[in-house]
């Protein structure tokens, strides 16, 4: 590429004269790699993530993937609104996959709200090695937790976007031979009023690149955003409606070979033996290669490879799971929570006390959810090619560093050899994240036993027995009510694999609370399912809430304002969707209103849903009122899809989603025995955003966890049933 | 053996056993990967194309039983000078995708049943839309199919 480097450090900001630019965070070694990566010649390159080319083009590079939440789109608002660029001019790429282009922002805003003592809940699927490294900042390409637009975007990309627009107009002070005060910025240039001068973003950028970047520039205050709180449509939308956006399904190669898989049908079984001959007799298959705990098929297509695959009969071991089941596991969780011998415990006050005070009315009760499936679209496909030693990977994953180190390690050789190039991804909901993707090792051995770029494909029915699904769980509650009507103290105590105290924020302002975890492991890879465990405690204390609200003899919604403090944020979202809602208003006879709110992700979402059930005792959603406090909304049409797209999952999940074991597999298999909610069950969805000046909360999982709880609650509202284990199904049959 | 078929106004002769599902062949002989696998069951319609005019889910159909027949994929339905179909051009109006992998399943489901019918009730977009969307883009799915066929509709998703 010919660009020349010379590195400038002045008070910790670096700075590569032709090429690149770099403030605060940013290692200058890894600037420098980022500037080789992707400079050219008389472009500007602004932090690793920056560049502007001499025809005014705005490139920004996303450490993100995308998986369709729009985000991609909000970051490039962020980094153009401080850059005053030209939005027409505007060029999203991925990052190229190198600890060039890691995303320090991420780490460093969760290092505020979690780092270095405990691991983002959304991160637990990374191994216990990688999270050491994490803690002293090693660099991460994570999509999750919702964090791409409030980390990288409000820490990275803004910072980006103003320190490179001072810079272009100290570049063109110096040129017009005036004061940077006297200089004002707009669609890409920079413009002296007084003289009716103005020179381009692409005329200074190289030159640009030669002043020094301020470290902590100075941000936009809200009353001059041009791009951040529009609803700027999506940059990532044109090519899915044609039929021209790439996913790792569509990698197309010369001589490209497919791949299916059969692994284990119970996790934690090996494979005992298989007879390849069956399969190497259809006409196309080329190769049977057989796993520590699979065998595979490799093909020249797709079905050639499925129909090998479904010939053969691999006898596989069960690894000592074989007596495990659904029902086993509930019972165990169950007779676990009774034993007052928790493993982990947080809360406030004297629980004891206060459920044993005279005078106070207790009320208890048992919830129960099931193993829950991403079932995100695209089933996992992914590409792998060893030559000379090298090995070169196409795919959608949710972390392309960590997709690459894994790559890696599993071919025993050293990440400068592997090459990952990311796609967009069919759907993630968690599912590609870090630690849950044995393709990655799969593919990798597979590919070892060709000479040509072998692309495995995960069928439906892989896809859905080997999921890393939300945990089965179980939970006890108790709470004591005094003779006001008020709650004097609570507790949950809740059986599965993990302790999920920290995505279980308790909003309610009570004298005594106690969230106990009771540790149960099953041989499932519990993995983290949009929202996470928000989903599961959520639903608890919400529906619990309205029992308690029933036990007192009080509305639901007047029942929760008075345990929410005055002047707060949740009183204010709580308030906005009841009236929203009509809440308390006259109904069509049979329906009912539920309300809920959760916290999670630093968002606040309280929903009411409309619902009433059918002769067949299966619950409807006719129209869901949303109200949500995320702080600053970078994009309202975005961030509203991402809520009702989560009101939508979180119904489909709750009506009817349940994996469940038997003899320790999976009995589901394809969205046959796993039905997914279809458009003539969706509901209508209004969603309204609060303004507010809290710290940004995520959008892509917090719309989830309020939506089964409201439904409970509308469900008992119009039945008089209370519905406490999911999914709902036809329980509240007359 | 040698099928001889109609993809997108152009005829092709593909050699493949005829039990084949079409949705393999499209995708891996003819290289348009804008239909999508999901299932391999028929249940999820991200592999929707139309068959003679007809609503068709590919990964169930062996491409034998296709033979003659003209086949469109969502890289056929824009006009020949590239001007989007007006179902595409309401998927982007009303910003309906999210993840996008099912989109052009649903779009074909859309264009055909606005074929069928001409201005769908809501209650046709229930009956006829049965495709499954991961990411719940649902209620602006609904929008866009009305906006395309000239029926307002509240924007979904937003107060």
């Amino acid at each position: 590429m010919g660009v020349k480097r010379r590195v400038f450090l002045i008070g910790g900001a670096a700075l590569i004269g032709g090429g690149l630019f770099a403030v605060s965070w940013s290692e200058r070694a890894a600037t420098r790699r980022a500037a080789k990566l992707v400079g050219k010649d008389k472009a500007g390159v602004f932090e690793t993530w920056i560049r502007i080319s001499e025809d005014d083009t705005v490139t920004i590079f996303s450490p993100h993937v995308d998986m369709g939440q729009g985000s991609i789109t909000g970051l490039a608002q962020m980094a153009a609104d401080e850059l005053d660029a030209d939005w027409a001019k505007i060029v999203v790429e991925s990052a190229p996959v190198n600890v060039a282009f890691a995303n320090t922002p991420l780490v460093k805003g969760f290092g505020g709200e979690l780092l270095p003592f405990s691991i983002p809940p959304f991160l637990k699927g990374i191994t216990g090695s990688t999270f050491a490294l994490l803690a002293r900042n090693i660099p991460l390409q994570v999509t999750g937790g919702s964090s791409t637009v409030r980390a990288t975007g409000q820490l990275g990309m803004r910072v980006a976007g103003a320190a490179a627009r001072q810079a272009l107009i100290a570049t063109a002070a110096k040129r017009l031979g005036v004061l940077d005060a006297e200089l004002t910025t707009a669609n890409s240039k920079v413009i002296h009023a007084k003289s009716g001068r103005s020179l381009r973003y692409g005329e200074l950028a190289a030159d640009a690149a030669e002043m020094t970047l301020v470290a902590e520039p100075k941000l936009k205050e809200a009353s001059d955003y041009r791009f951040i709180g529009k609803p700027i449509p999506r940059l990532d939308i044109p090519p899915k409606v044609d039929g021209t956006a790439r996913y790792g399904m569509d990698v197309k190669l010369p001589d490209l070979r497919v791949a299916t898989i059969m692994a284990a049908p119970v996790r934690g079984g090996k494979l005992d033996s298989v007879d390849a001959a069956p399969a190497l007799g259809v006409k196309g298959v080329e190769k049977v290669v057989k796993l520590d705990n699979a065998v595979a098929v490799i093909a020249k297509g797709y079905w050639q490879a499925l129909t090998g695959l479904r010939a053969l009969s691999p006898q596989f071991s069960d690894g000592g799971h074989g007596a495990l089941s659904s029902a086993s596991i509930a019972a165990a969780q169950a007779a676990k929570i009774k034993t007052d011998n928790p493993d982990n415990k947080s809360g406030h006050g004297d629980v004891p006390a206060a459920l044993a005070a005279s005078g106070v009315k207790l009320v208890e009760a048992d919830y129960a959810v099931p193993f829950i499936h991403h079932a995100m679209m695209e089933p996992f496909a992914l590409t792998a090619h060893f030559k000379d030693g090298k090995l070169e990977l196409w795919g959608g994953l949710q972390d392309p560093l960590y997709t690459r180190k894994a790559a890696a390690e599993a071919a025993g050789i050293s990440t400068d050899h592997v090459t990952f190039h990311p796609m967009i991804m069919g759907g993630a909901f968690g599912r590609r994240l870090p630690g849950f993707c044995e393709i990655i090792g799969q593919v990798v051995r597979i590919a070892k036993q060709t000479p040509y770029p072998v692309k495995l494909i995960w069928s439906r029915e892989e896809e859905v027995q080997h999921g890393a699904y939300r945990p089965q769980a179980s939970a006890h509650l108790k709470a004591a009510l005094d003779k006001d009507g008020r709650i004097a103290g609570w507790t949950t105590d809740y059986a599965q694999s993990e302790d999920a105290a920290r995505e279980t924020r308790f909003v309610y302002d009570i004298p005594a609370f106690a969230l106990r975890h009771y540790e149960f492991a099953t041989n499932q890879h519990d993995g983290p399912w949009r929202s996470v465990n928000s989903n599961q405690n959520g639903f608890y204390s919400e529906s619990f809430m309205d029992e308690l609200a029933h036990a007192a003899g009080e509305d639901p919604y007047k029942f929760r304002r008075k345990h929410l403090t005055p002047g707060s944020r949740h009183l204010a979202v709580l308030d906005n969707v009841a009236k929203r809602s009509g809440w308390g208003t006259p109904l069509t006879t049979g329906r009912g209103r539920g309300i809920a709110m959760v916290e999670s992700f630093n968002t606040i979402v309280a929903h009411v849903i409309e619902a009433s059930v059918g002769d067949d005792g299966r619950p409807r959603a006719h129209k869901v009122w949303s109200s949500v406090d995320c702080g600053l909304v970078v994009n309202p049409d975005g961030a509203a899809a991402q809520i009702m797209g989560g009101i939508i999952m979180g119904l489909s999940s709750c009506v009817d989603e349940a994996i469940t074991l038997d003899k320790g597999a999976v009995l589901q298999s394809n969205f046959h025995d796993y039905p997914l909610l279809k458009l003539a069950e969706a509901p209508d969805v209004e969603v309204h955003f609060l303004e507010s000046n809290a710290s940004m909360g995520g959008l892509g999982e917090p719309g989830v966890p309020p939506t089964a709880p409201a439904l409970a609650n509308a469900i008992f509202a119009a039945t008089g049933k209370r519905i406490r284990q999911l999914p709902f199904r036809s329980q509240a049959k007359a | 053996m040698a099928i001889d078929m109609q993809v997108n106004g152009k005829s092709f002769s593909i050699e493949a056993d005829s039990d084949t599902p079409l949705l393999w062949v499209l995708r891996e002989e003819l290289g348009l990967t804008g239909t999508k696998f999901g299932c391999g069951i028929g249940a999820c319609g991200a592999c929707s194309v139309h068959v003679d005019g007809a609503i068709t889910r590919s990964c169930r159909i062996p491409v034998g039983s296709v033979a003659g027949k003209a086949i469109t994929t969502i890289e056929g339905i824009a006009a020949p000078n590239g001007t989007l179909h007006p179902v595409q051009q309401a998927w982007i109006d009303a910003q309906v995708p999210q993840c996008g992998y099912c989109q052009s399943g649903q779009i074909m489901a859309a264009v055909a049943l606005i074929k069928k019918i001409g201005r769908p009730s809501a209650a046709h977009i229930d009956e006829a839309m049965t495709n499954i969307c991961r990411c719940g883009t649902y209620p602006r799915i609904r929008t866009a199919i009305l906006a395309a066929t000239g029926q307002s509709v509240a924007a979904q998703g937003d107060a």
